[in-house]
């Protein structure tokens, strides 16, 4: 407790030039022979305490970009440290130490949720591969996590499928904070629910970083949302972070094209509805074979001399962001 | 309050005091209760609830699409452009779908046949209803789905759904929507699986293709921020009763419903950075066994005893509407003041 500010300023999550591909396709002796390239040198760094949105489109890597973080998919380019630790390379116990500091929220709790488990071992899971405790202590911690999360005791002995969607997230927000995690990656948290519910669990998750100091990254495709929870944010497109940079700067004054796209087709009160020419559709490149120079100068509005050659993440002179665009810089 | 039967004429659509409950086992569920909803010709009209509160069933329920035998209607009428739906059998439906009404649905994977072309799914839809040889319904495919920014339309004609992308099958699901030019589109959550930008193109190609062509629209979503940039009109459902409805700025500048009053607070959008979002607390009743008086009553932060008793009927006027005791005058004087 006594590096109070020591802790707030030193990261929790650091991400360097991390790289997942997918073989797509394999000769006859099984060697792959073209990728999919999910992920293409994403560097990040998440402070202690804070949160980090990631937004784009679907099938821009940001749920891989979470599940290479979690170790759900391995990476064989860059580095994943957590607390300073390398996650990929710790061994044994060592490993074992470092994932109990993460932990994952998915999407969809009907189905992140074992169906024949009561609450309270859903809940108490984590702890119980840790191993060392009894089942009455487990009992007794996953109330404790329960009440925390806003669930009553008395629902410990239900199974998942008597709760509504909201009361399920919960449960797994609970199972989350189990292990007093360091990291939360929260991969759309509230998509699957109704808006009434998805202030819940956004109070929710607010009220658990105050009182202990968790540290998010979040994965969502809503503007709105990551403005309101986060105070960075990045934008990727084509498994690079485009932009990034304080929320309310990069939301409020986007300086890269696609961030400046992206914001002005997501549905607002207080914008009209955008012209066609403005929304500059267009699919993702195809990213088995990724494009050369800029990723995003096919759909670029504002494409220009400059824009074949492939484009670095630099700081911008005015304010603490970087923009991945040579005509960005003003 | 009162919809007289000279004003349907020109509706498109006139849902009248429509109640409908789904029999089980173990009773009743009642989807909708005294549902009424009009869609002017030309005419964009929202229809904003949570999940379950029965605004894909209403719209269901008018074009003869719930499963036969499921459900029964237990009060009210349905007009279609002057046609009584609900007393018709499935071949003068299946006249009516295409032709006067169509409805584009969230999952275009499901709606679209994935073992047959796209072409084929096209030009069968207008040989059927528009009684065109099939080079006349090629070309119609083909100018439609040109309409929808579809490049290369030629093309993608001879491939499968499973070939294009979520936004390309719901493009080419609208196309099929509008090939008939039906004068009634129900749009049932259309962009919900979609990207933003994606989202933001096809409610444009559905904007502009009705407003040119003078088709009303009825659009079902969840999300308040689409439909106050596409809709000219809003009715907010609320566990299968109208709650309010009007201009779609007024009722989102100033709603009167204490619902969508909380639904409006609890979007980030509209909150300062962290601070707390006023969630509604509590669930949506069980329908089978609804609260007595105001569904929203048990949820709502200022309900009155009346609220507990009586459910409030919708009044007000000038096409504004509002179903709540406290916005409402008092009940027994309620008659002569929404009047005027």
């Amino acid at each position: 407790m006594t590096e109070g500010v020591d802790t707030i300023a030193r990261p929790v999550l650091e991400v360097s030039d991390l790289n997942v591909r997918f073989p797509a396709s394999r000769d006859w002796l099984g060697r792959p022979t073209s990728h999919v390239h999910a992920v293409n040198g994403v560097t990040l760094q998440v402070r202690g305490g804070g949160s980090l949105g990631i937004v784009g489109e679907s099938g821009c890597g940001k749920s891989t970009l979470a599940q290479a973080i979690i170790g759900l998919a391995p990476y064989e380019k860059g580095r994943v440290a957590i607390d300073g630790e390398d996650l990929q390379a710790a061994q044994g116990r060592q490993k074992r130490e470092l994932r109990q500091k993460m932990q994952i929220v998915f999407q969809d709790p009907q189905s992140s949720l074992d169906r024949r488990l009561p609450v309270w071992r859903l809940i108490s899971e984590p702890l119980h591969i840790r191993g060392g405790h009894s089942n009455a202590e487990l009992h007794a911690k996953a109330g404790q996590l329960a009440v925390a999360v806003g669930l009553r005791p008395e629902h410990l002995d239900r199974l998942p499928h008597e709760f509504s969607g909201g009361q399920r997230q919960r449960i797994a927000i609970a199972r989350a904070i189990s292990t007093d995690p360091d990291l939360m990656v929260l991969d759309e948290p509230t998509s699957a629910l109704d808006v009434s519910v998805q202030a819940q669990i956004v109070n929710l998750l607010l009220k658990l970083q105050r009182e202990r100091g968790l540290t998010y990254l979040l994965i969502s495709h809503d503007v709105a949302l990551v403005r309101h929870f986060c105070d960075d944010v990045a934008v990727m497109y084509l498994g690079q972070i485009v932009e990034s940079g304080p929320a309310d700067e990069v939301l409020g004054n986007p300086r890269h094209p696609y961030t400046q796209t992206l914001l002005a087709s997501a549905p607002s009160f207080a914008s009209p509805l955008p012209t066609i020419a403005e929304v500059r559709m267009g699919e993702l490149p195809n990213n088995r074979k990724l494009p050369a120079g800029c990723f995003y100068k096919e759909r670029c509005g504002k494409a220009a001399a400059g824009c074949e050659a492939p484009q670095v993440l630099q700081r911008l002179s005015d304010g603490a962001r970087h923009a991945r665009c040579h005509l960005a810089q003003g | 309050m009162m919809t007289g039967t000279a004003e349907l004429r020109g509706q498109a659509l006139a849902i009248h005091n429509l109640s409908l409950e789904f029999p089980t086992f173990s009773g009743a569920v009642k989807a909708l209760d005294n549902v009424s909803i009009n869609v002017g010709k030309a005419e964009i009209v929202g229809i904003v609830g949570e999940s379950g509160c029965g605004k894909s069933v209403t719209t269901m329920a008018a074009t003869g699409l719930l499963p036969r035998g499921r459900y029964r209607i237990t009060g009210g009428s349905v007009r279609l452009f002057n046609h009584n739906t609900l007393a018709m059998d499935e071949s003068q439906l299946q006249d009516v779908r295409g032709k006067m009404v169509s409805t584009i649905f969230q999952e275009p994977m499901n709606a679209l046949n994935p073992t047959i072309r796209i072409g084929k799914q096209l030009t069968d839809v207008i040989m059927r209803h528009e009684e065109a040889s099939l080079p006349d319904a090629r070309r119609i495919a083909r100018d439609i789905l040109a309409d929808m920014l579809i490049g290369e339309p030629e093309r993608v004609m001879k491939l499968y759904p499973f070939e294009l992308s979520g936004g390309m099958r719901q493009r080419v699901l609208i196309a099929m929507a509008f090939s008939c030019n039906p004068g009634l589109i129900i749009a049932d959550e259309p962009t919900t699986a979609l990207d933003v930008t994606v989202q933001a193109v096809i409610l444009r190609l559905i904007q502009n293709r009705a407003r040119r062509t003078g088709t009303s629209v009825v659009f079902i979503s969840h999300n308040v921020a689409v439909v106050s940039q596409l809709c000219d009109r809003l009715y907010v459902m609320y566990a299968g009763r109208i709650v309010e409805h009007g201009a779609t700025r007024t009722v989102l500048d100033a709603p009167l419903h204490p619902y969508t009053q909380a639904l409006l607070r609890c979007l980030p959008e509209r909150v300062a950075p962290k601070q707390e979002l006023e969630a509604i607390t509590g669930a949506v009743p069980t329908l089978m066994h609804p609260p007595a008086g105001c569904y929203f009553q048990p949820r709502c932060k200022e309900p009155v005893d009346l609220c507990r008793s009586r459910s409030p009927q919708l009044a007000g006027s000038d096409g504004r509407e509002v179903a709540c005791w406290r916005r409402g005058v008092a009940p027994e004087t309620s008659e002569q003041g929404s009047r005027q």
